[in-house]
Parts: C-alpha cells; structure tokens; sequence
C-alpha cells in the first residue's frame, strides 16, 4: 500500500477535529508522486487544515496520513513550504538572499557561520526563480510577485521532493499569477519536484494540473482533472455557477458564469444527485487504488 | 529669579577620569553589547512593547527590593523574569497580547510606586529607578553586567540560528521543525536580563530609546541580521559613552543625554530613508 516512489501523499480514512468541530473526515486518498495537484474547496473547508496535516503540523483525529513514505512531520527537511500570506508575515527590512538563507541555515543549533557552498546554494535557487538580480533587495523594495518568487526560493533552496504552497497567488496580478504558475511548472518538470498547491481559483492552475484534491462536504477526495473539470460539481464545490469550457486549444477554462440565468435552476442539486456525484467519483478512485 | 546654570565645564576630562566614570564606561559597553543583540531579535519578533512592558513589571520588583534590604537588580530581575515566562507561555500572538500587557504594565508601576511609599530609602531610590543612575553603578555590578554578557553569548551560541528563523519566519520554522515554544520563551528570559542590566543606566521609563531604538536605526541601515545587531550595538555604545562624555562636560543628567542622542540617530535615519526613497 504504501509505496515510497509512488505516492508522495497518502491518507488513509482521516479525519481532523478542532474542539467539537470535525473539519473533514473520511480522507482516503493517494496523491502519486512527480504530480501538480491543487487542494481546492470553499472558505473554511480545511484547505489549509489540509496543509497543515500533511505537515504533520495538525494531529489527525482518526486515520493516517504518510508523506513521502513516513508518517507525516516525519520528512519534512524534503519538503518546501511557502505559508499563506507568506510576503505580509515575513520581516520585510530582510534583504532577499538573507530570506532564502534562512531555508539552509535556520534550523541548525550551534555556531555555524554560512558557507560559500550555501550562498551558492541560494544564488542558484534565486537564479531559477528568476530574482538573482534582486538578492540585495529588502523584501519591504519588491513587489508582490516578486516577494512570492523569494517564498519559492526559500523553499527549493534545500532541494526538497515535495513542495507544499498555501495560496500562492492571492494577492497577485494576472501576469504574476501566470508567472508564478509558469514557475511552478518549471519546477516540476526540471526539478522533479511533487508540487501541491492551496488555491481558490483553479484558472490560473489548470494548464498544469495533473489533479487536484476537493473538499466537498466534509470530505477531502483526490482526483485526476477530468473528474474535477466536472460543471456540476465545480458548480457545488464552489457554491456558485462554474462553467467549464473547452477552448480551440484544447485547454478547459473554468469561468464563473457572468449573470445568473432566469430559470433560476442553477446550482440546484438534490440531495440525491449529490450523493450519486459523490459514488460515481469516489468509486472511481477507489478503483485505482483498490482498497475497497 | 532662578539662575539655571548650563556652562560648559573646562575640567571636564578630570571627571572622565574618576572611578564611578570608568565603571559607568564599562556598564555602557555591556550593556551595549546585550541591548544591540537582543533589540535585533526584538524588534523582528514585533515583541517592542512587551520588552517595554518587563521593565515596569520589573519596577515592584526593584522598589520592593529596597524595602527589604535587598539589591535593586535582584528583586528588578526577578520580577522581569517572571513577567517575561508569563508573557512568553502565552506565546508569539502580540496583537492579541496588548491589552493584557498594557493593563499589567500599569499595575506593576502602581504597586511599584506603593511599595516605593512603604519606606523613605525606597522613596528616595524611585527616582534613579525610573531614570537611571549610570553614575552611582558600582563594580559589583559591571561585575554581575559582564556575567551575564558572557552568558548571553554563550546561549545564544547555541540558538542563534533557530531563534533567528523563528523569529523573522516563524510559520516555515515550525514546518522545518524549529520548537517556536521554546524559542519564545528562551527569548523573554533573555530580554529579562538585558532589561534588568539597562535599567540602571536609563531606567524603567527611559529604556525603550536604549534597547529598541538603536536596533530600529540599524535596521534601517541595513537588510541583514548579524550585520543590524552589530551596528545596533554600536549605536548603543555611541549614545551611552557620548552621553557620558557630554554629561560630564555640560550639567545635564546622562540619561538624558544618552536618549537624546538615540533618539538623535534614529531621526536621522529616518530622514535620510525618506529623503532616499523621494
């Protein structure tokens, strides 16, 4: 079941309280390695939560989680991690090579001054995400956009396997959401890194998505993006008209739709539908992984 | 009339010469060194008001102290280390803090002024308690300041690089496994100490242009950590023997002048930021 070079992430039945509030639960799931995935779901649906248990960083109530092999908090020197709000909580008189620094550096006790080896380290990783130029900068003199890069920076400069971002473009303008995007797929194609990613707007993301994990009542599901590109269950995912359209391209938008029609029967599922929306995609993954 | 008497003291290099003089110099240079590091990590933690908060909770302490006889920095470093494992048990989360520290902060200086009423000696110590006193501090003290310096560097030896992480990223620290908790509160006792060492110098009141000031203006200077915390420190050692050194030479009291030439540099760098940034 858990095979290390196949899976990066896997839960397995998890569940998450917080006080009397179980967030989600009933998480079973396989995220295969070398994958693009996004978490999505509504505001307050755990997608963060999601994060965090996969950081080990939140206990799981019920269930396991295991991230790169090992259950998960255990390996998380392989992972980069790039908080929400990262820009806004980080001391901003920094200058960006010191930020990307800390990723080497900051978890060592004792006397270690920085080496040539790991300046060089964050150089090259400052050089990947396109700010060398900027890395005498203070935070507080850069962009959204560009703070952003120094995130992603910080987290590959220790070469992780998996890298793990919340929201990463809130915030950010439509050139430097495509940039950001474009970024990530460089990093999963030259660098083989696993990439999750938190967002609220698949738009930006979906040219590199290979799937995505949806929080929909309750419970987190994984599924390749054909079973997400769903306009019925976007449509509930996001609790408003999502359509899906297929361009002469051949890549999927998915587009709020601008005005709501008079019929007035968008977005209106019965229980019923729902349940079955749920059967047919669970059931379909469970067929992959065969576990029940 | 009053005649206010503000000349210039031609004798003034025989003053600087006198015992009390070396040891305020030397006090200056520990203090210096402590304020400079930790005003650093204080500021990037945005923990500024509660360090300012310690040295009133410090001040019962302190007045207390002579009430029972006892050494003024005892009882002020005893009750500034309580207040700060108090302050650091309830973690990093200083917007929601305020309030409580603030109302503490005012408590403290009240009990501080009632045990103060409770004895003439203490009543009579309030004053240098608030305002400093670097001239009257002996050599026991320098003695007690230069110890703690030497355990200050010894400490932070050991955690500079995980405080350092924690305190400028605290969310990708904790994910890489960096025990915030503990840093957090490794960091409220050491700011205990260097508080309890500064106030004699400036006291209570004045404390905040002594440890967070400097720290500010250097790092306006500059983006990097090791680099903010020496110039912080030498900013610190300028305004405290400057002040010692103008205090001898016109009659004005050092703390004054100390914190007028920290609050000096910092406008300066502050003007000079905005006039770069035009």
């Amino acid at each position: 079941m858990s095979d290390q070079t196949a899976y990066a992430i896997e839960l397995n039945d998890a569940a998450v309280r917080r006080g009397d509030r179980t967030i989600w639960q009933h998480g079973t799931f396989a995220i295969p390695t070398g994958s693009v995935t996004a978490i999505v779901g509504t505001n307050g649906a755990g997608k963060t939560t999601m994060m965090k248990v996969e950081l080990g960083l939140l206990p799981l109530s019920h269930g396991t989680v295991t991230v790169l092999g090992v259950p998960a908090g255990q390996a998380n020197k392989s992972i980069g991690y790039v908080p929400q709000n990262y820009a806004a909580d980080i001391e901003s008189n920094l200058t960006a090579e010191q930020s990307v620094l800390l990723g080497l550096t900051g978890t060592r006790f004792g006397l270690h001054p920085t080496t040539r080896a790991q300046r060089a380290k964050a150089y090259q990783a400052m050089e990947f995400v396109g700010i060398a130029d900027k890395a005498k900068f203070r935070l507080s003199e850069l962009s959204g956009g560009l703070r952003q890069r120094v995130a992603i920076a910080q987290a590959i400069a220790s070469d992780p396997k998996l890298l793990m971002l919340d929201e990463p473009l809130a915030n950010l303008d439509l050139a430097s959401q495509r940039s950001v995007a474009h970024l990530l797929n460089q990093l999963n194609r030259e660098l083989d890194m696993t990439i999750q990613v938190v967002a609220h707007d698949l738009n930006m993301l979906l040219p590199i998505l290979t799937g995505a994990v949806y929080l929909l009542d309750g419970h987190p599901h994984y599924a390749d993006m054909r079973q997400v590109l769903d306009s019925k269950l976007l449509t509930h995912l996001y609790g408003t008209n999502v359509q899906v359209v297929t361009t002469p391209q051949g890549d999927m938008f998915v587009t709020p739709t601008p005005d709501e029609p008079d019929d007035g029967t968008q977005d209106m599922h019965t229980a019923d539908e729902l349940a079955r929306m749920h059967r047919h995609t669970q059931a379909s993954h469970d067929g992959e992984r065969g576990t029940r | 009339m009053t005649n206010i008497d503000f000349s210039f003291d031609p004798n003034w290099m025989d003053t600087l010469t006198t015992p009390f003089m070396t040891n305020a110099f030397i006090a200056g240079l520990c203090i210096a060194l402590a304020a400079g590091v930790m005003g650093y990590f204080t500021i990037v933690r945005h923990s500024t008001f509660a360090a300012h908060a310690l040295a009133h909770i410090g001040l019962p302490g302190a007045t207390g102290a002579v009430l029972l006889g006892l050494p003024v920095s005892l009882g002020m470093g005893v009750f500034a280390l309580a207040g700060a494992l108090v302050i650091g048990a309830l973690g990093k989360r200083v917007s929601e803090r305020e309030i409580a520290t603030g109302t503490v902060l005012a408590f403290a200086t009240g009990l501080g002024l009632f045990f103060a009423r409770l004895s003439s000696s203490a009543s009579s110590q309030m004053q240098s308690i608030l305002f400093g006193s670097i001239l009257t501090i002996t050599t026991g003290q320098v003695i007690g300041f230069a110890v703690f310096d030497v355990l200050l560097v010894a400490v932070l030896a050991v955690i500079y690089r995980p405080l350092l992480f924690s305190s400028l990223d605290e969310q990708v620290a904790q994910a890489k496994g960096v025990p915030n908790g503990v840093m957090n509160v490794a960091f409220m006792a050491i700011m205990a100490g260097v508080i309890t060492i500064a106030v004699p110098a400036v006291g209570t009141l004045l404390i905040f242009a002594l440890v967070i000031t400097p720290a500010a203006t250097a790092n306006i200077l500059t983006g990097t950590p090791f680099r903010s915390m020496v110039v912080s420190g030498l900013l610190c050692l300028a305004a405290i023997w400057g002040g010692l050194v103008i205090s001898a030479m016109f009659p004005a009291p050092p703390s004054f002048i100390i914190v007028t030439l920290s609050t000096l540099f910092w406008a300066i760098a502050k003007g000079i930021e905005a006039w770069r940034r035009r």
